[in-house]
Parts: C-alpha cells; structure tokens; sequence
C-alpha cells in the first residue's frame, strides 16, 4: 500500500500535499497542546510499533504479499489526531531512508494508511461499542471490525488514487503517463487483497492489543477519562 | 501503566526479531511493481512512471544493505532487515520521545 515514486502524476500527488499540509499542522499544533507526559512513551512506541509491523510481509493466496499497519488501533489508543503524526513519521522514515513509497507520494501515502486508519479505527470503535463498559468484550469485536475496515477502507482509497491516473494522466495517443490500470482494476485488486487477506491479519492485532489494554489499564485509551466526566455530567447519548 | 510498556517494547523486540520472516514470503505487491515488472506486464513503461521513479536514491532502499541488492544471502538479508527495524524503531521511537517529552504537559 506504500506507492512508489510514479504511479501518480504530480496533479495527483500535489494535490494530496496541498491536503496533508493544513492536516499535520493542525494535528501538530493539538498534540502540543493536549499531550500528557505520560501518554509519550505510547506515541513514540506507536511509531515504532507502526514501522516494524509495515515491514512484516505476508504472502496471501494467489501470489501477493503485504502487510497490517497498525493503523487502527493507533487511533483508538492515541486518539485519531495523535495516530496521523506517529504514523505519519513512521511512512516519512521508510520512504526517505529505505525507500519504501515513494518521496513524492508521501503525503499521498500519509492520508491514506496515516489520517482514513486512525480515524475510521477510531470512529468505528466508537460507533460499536456505544456505551458499554470500558471492560465489555464488545469492545474487542469493535476493534477487530474497526481494524478490519480502517485497512480495507484505507486500500480502497489507494486504489481509487491509482485508478483515476489513466484518466488523469496520459499521452495524446491515450497511453497512460503513470499507474497504467484503470478503476475497475485497481479498487477491485486493491480492495480484495486486503479484505480477503491482510485486514483478517489488521482485526487481530487490534483485538488482541486491545484486550491486553483492556486487562491491564485501560487509563492509556484516549478519551476514556475525559469521557466518563463528561458522562457524569450530562447523561450519556442514547444508542 | 510501567509493566504496560515494558511488555509492549518487549512484543516490539519480538517483531524485530521475527520481521525477516517477511523474505520469505515472495511475491508481488499491487502497485509496486518496478520498471521491468512493468514492461513484462504491459509491454511498456508508462513514460511520467519512468521519469519520477528515480527521482530518490534511498540509503538501504528495500530494506537492504546499500548496493548489494540481489547478491546477499539470506542471512545478510535478514540481518540488513532487523538492522532496517531498529533504525526504524530507534528514530521513529527517539524523534517522538524527545519531542513529545518537550511538549508535554505536567
């Protein structure tokens, strides 16, 4: 999921780092004002949890390989705005140093695996476990689903960017400049390989990162305490 | 909260550890695929792909050990590749520390 330098074409690439500009900025500008002390060590171990687990391929039937992200349960853990600079770091790292995705794409790629994971992980979490107990095993199932989706989604994207270079991109003959295949090829390949194979692999870790919060201290999860003061405060939004 | 992180930096260490099992699995990546894959599959380089694919020499592109793609064993494979996890850990996990540690309120 980490484009490579020329499969968009700078109207496309552009415009994702006219995009992600204002988006780090303003996640930059929360996080130095909100973070706490003792939520550092779980950003930067977030970064590098998210840089070591990109780096863990694995093959799916059919002849491809790719990995998990991380990117889900970043957001429920960090909070979504949190989750874009740690993940962000990390795909700004393996682009630079080791040349996985590409300089260019970067900001695509930051949108992509580093804002659409967090805050779909995040909100779908969210969403599904409503307001049940902190300790519920619903919330497990709600990470596992927002994992699962916060990847699929997240391919989703990648795959509409590449597909929408043929008609983008190409030559007065019609050739195309850069990512050859059209939308019908690209969401569909895109799509299945994760849902079909790596977001099985994205559920799991979130679910069981998770439940291992859950059973030591569940104090790390963002929002959790500003949350039940607020539920204390006003009755909580019925479901 | 302590003995939290400390077994989340030690499941960290196992990734490492495990991460070049990642070789092992051959295969494509949709959308990754470099000049001479495209011409297999289509029989031309699409000409801005060409252009721009160059555009950045990475340090240990791949994940390897700058310029002996290809001709490393596997154990210099693997090592390259957990040498690749602990640069990654060690910056993105230092830059964050440090910063977030400025920042940080109380």
């Amino acid at each position: 999921m980490h484009i490579p330098d020329g499969y968009l074409g700078p109207n496309t690439f552009i415009a994702f780092w006219i995009i992600m500009i204002p988006i780090w900025y303003y996640a930059g500008k929360k996080l130095s004002t909100e973070l706490k002390s003792r939520q550092v060590p779980l950003l930067a171990l977030s970064a590098a949890f998210a840089f070591v687990i990109m780096m863990f391929n694995v093959p799916i039937p059919g002849g491809s390989t790719g990995h998990a992200v991380g990117g889900a349960i970043i957001g429920i853990v960090l909070g979504p705005w949190a989750g874009v600079i740690a993940i962000s770091v990390a795909l700004m790292l393996q682009a630079l140093m080791f040349g996985d995705g590409g300089i260019t794409a970067i900001a695509a790629n930051c949108f992509n695996m580093g804002v659409v994971m967090p805050f779909l992980g995040y909100y779908i979490y969210k969403l599904i476990s409503g307001d049940t107990e902190i300790t519920s095993s619903r919330r497990v199932i709600a990470a596992a689903i927002a994992g699962y989706l916060a990847l699929t989604i997240a391919a989703g994207f990648t795959g509409v960017e590449f597909g929408l270079q043929p008609i983008l991109n190409h030559d007065a003959s019609g050739l195309p400049l850069y990512m050859p295949y059209p939308l019908s090829v690209t969401v569909p390949a895109m799509v299945l390989e994760h849902g079909l194979g790596f977001s099985i692999l994205e559920a799991l870790i979130t679910a069981l990162i998770f439940a291992y919060i859950q059973r030591t201290d569940t104090s790390v999860l963002f929002g959790e305490k500003s949350e039940l003061q607020k539920n204390k405060m006003k009755n909580a939004v019925p479901t | 909260m302590e003995k939290m992180y400390r077994n989340f930096a030690i499941g960290l260490v196992l990734l490492i550890i495990l991460a070049p099992l990642g070789l092992l699995a051959v295969g494509e990546t949709f959308g990754e695929w470099g000049s001479e894959e495209l011409k297999e599959k289509l029989g031309f380089v699409p000409q801005g792909l060409a252009k721009l694919s160059g555009i950045w020499n990475a340090p240990m592109p791949d994940y390897a050990l700058p310029g002996g793609e290809g001709s490393e064993s596997m154990t210099l494979s693997a090592g390259a590749y957990i040498l690749s996890a602990v640069v990654g850990v060690v910056v993105c996990g230092g830059l964050l520390y440090f910063a977030g540690k400025r920042v940080a309120k109380d």
